[in-house]
């Protein structure tokens, strides 16, 4: 199979590859997908408590070069957007972006899981910490 | 110096050895001739180069010419000796064994005389990749008809007990058909010492060309019936109709015969180029797992799991080293290798499994080229992998990191 230029940038060029502090209350942490599957992503947001945009974005992908690829732009589009705008994110952007064939479709689809995964994950400790101790902020 | 793109993949096919090319291009120009033609000279002469391919493919293997049916490739000559054995000796029994590891061309057909009322035997192998003898003796029934074993598989490269296999086959009179397409060639392969009665080859895995193959069928102790799977014109005895590939037989001839007489130094020398990449790929990575039996495997494979690393995404690092993986996303099902999962390769390592195939025109620096490369996309995408980094953290990642053990 051939790959598309901007799969093949991704891949040998990986924007913000990496882990955020998963104990901060302002980063939140999606997993998805599976080894068994071939295809495992981990994408974080950190979110500007005071703006409530996200200022930061990391992944790490376990798959093929169009699972990294996806993951990677995905990180890039989430910058600079509030919780909202990224959960406007589908993976049907991705697919034209990344020009996917059919048959990597599903790895578009596990980016857009990731990015609401890190986002309910954010939302839940947001809701957590708003109801328990009330320790705002993002010591870890 | 080192040519880039370097070509590492010998069991998906191999180059045209330049004899092999040499010895064809006549009958591609001037000695045209159908080998058919019986009433003039430009017949005779493909004719004669037919025969000379035949006997150079039977010295090969340790048959007569007689027993070599020219075909289009291994595909076509396990149709062959499956269905033709099936519809042949229907009266006689209804059952055939084979091996889950065999190859699609056998496993396929399998399927098919499923599906037209007989009963197939499914052997399961062991982590080494090898059947369990016993296991063949104890399937074997008054009905069965016929047991296919593959010499090498084509994706681990594990070697078979084919001599052992013959003998229990003999023993119980059943007939044994082995798919020797790997194997031929690479290492030795004597139908008469390892009592087969019906062997697939392939030409284009050998340093010939594609599109040409045969089928050994024993003629004596015991004669092989077989109905034919294509009928016309009555040749190859009548068990292949079709106007023969001359110049396909005369480079499949010429590439037995090299093979013939290089092998024992080939072996030597394209296993040594395995184990040094193989020691390699030790030295500079860890966490790797080989699939299959080291001990009982061709010179010239090498099937490694890379932990953490996805096998698709590590071809394409590998962009300038042609290779396979068994990784899901490289084939069209998005199942991971049926052969891995039958040696009991977790899935997640399946996906991060990669076959080298060696061979003729490889070298040290090549090999040298592939060790250093493998380390820096393998370093690379494990910096990138969650799997490691959950490994490294050395925290329980619930099923992750059990299916990675596994």
């Amino acid at each position: 199979m051939s790959y598309s230029e901007k799969v093949i940038d991704h891949y040998n060029n990986p924007r913000n590859v990496g882990s955020l502090p998963k104990q901060d209350d302002n980063v939140g942490t999606g997993l998805v997908g599976a080894p068994e599957c071939g295809d495992v992503m981990k994408l974080q947001v950190r979110v500007n408590p005071d703006t409530g945009v996200i200022d930061d974005a990391k992944f790490k992908t376990f798959g093929c070069g169009s699972a990294i690829a996806s993951s990677s732009l995905a990180t890039e589009w989430l910058k600079g957007k509030t919780l909202d705008q990224a959960l406007e994110i589908k993976n049907t952007d991705i697919v034209a972006e990344l020009s996917l064939p059919p048959v990597k479709i599903h790895c578009s689809v596990l980016a857009e899981d990731a990015i609401r995964a890190a986002i309910e994950d954010y939302k839940r400790k947001k809701a957590e910490s708003a109801g328990g101790n009330g320790n705002p902020g993002g010591a870890q | 110096m080192l040519k880039l793109p370097i070509y590492m993949d010998y069991h998906a096919t191999t180059p045209i050895d330049p004899r092999v090319l040499e010895a064809m291009l006549p009958y591609f120009g001037e000695r045209f001739g159908n080998a058919a033609s019986r009433n003039h000279a430009f017949g005779w002469q493909a004719e004669e180069a037919v025969e000379t391919g035949r006997k150079q493919v039977a010295d090969l293997i340790g048959a007569s010419p007689k027993e070599v049916v020219f075909t289009s490739g291994a595909t076509e000559s396990d149709n062959a000796a499956l269905k033709g054995v099936a519809e042949m000796y229907r009266e006689k029994g209804d059952h055939l064994i084979t091996v889950l590891t065999e190859h699609k061309a056998v496993l396929d057909t399998c399927k098919r005389l499923e599906k037209s009322g007989f009963r197939v035997t499914y052997l399961r192998v062991g982590r080494d990749g090898l059947i369990d003898l016993g296991d063949l003796s104890a399937s074997i029934t008054d009905k069965t008809i016929l047991i296919s074993v593959m010499a090498a598989n084509n994706e681990i490269g594990v070697v078979q007990p084919i001599a052992e296999i013959g003998r229990i086959a003999r023993e119980r009179g059943v007939l044994f058909h082995c798919d020797a397409v790997q194997a031929v060639g690479k290492t030795e392969f004597d139908v008469n010492r390892m009592q087969v009665d019906l062997a697939s080859l392939s030409a284009h895995k050998m340093y010939g060309p594609k599109g040409v193959g045969a089928l050994y069928v024993r003629r004596k102790n015991p004669r092989v019936l077989l109905a034919p799977i294509i009928d016309g014109g009555g040749h190859e005895r009548g068990m292949r109709s079709g106007t023969l590939n001359v110049p396909g037989i005369v480079g499949f001839g010429k590439a037995a015969e090299i093979c013939r007489l290089e092998m024992a130094g080939e072996r030597a020398r394209v296993g040594a180029l395995r184990d040094r990449l193989y020691d390699g790929i030790r030295r500079e990575i860890d966490e790797i797992a080989v699939n299959g039996s080291m001990e009982h495997r061709l010179a010239n494979n090498l099937n490694v799991s890379f932990a953490y690393v996805e096998g698709e995404s590590l071809l394409m690092g590998l962009n300038d080293v042609a290779v396979s993986s068994g990784s899901a996303c490289t084939s069209a099902s998005l199942e991971p290798s049926y052969v891995l999962r039958a040696i009991g390769t977790s899935d997640a390592l399946a996906h991060s499994s990669i076959r080298f195939g060696l061979g003729r025109f490889n070298t040290e620096e090549e090999v040298d080229y592939v060790v250093a490369k493998l380390a820096s996309v393998v370093k690379r995408l494990r910096e990138m992998s969650p799997l490691y980094e959950m490994a490294k953290e050395g925290k329980d990642a619930g099923e992750n990191r059990r299916s990675l053990q596994g």
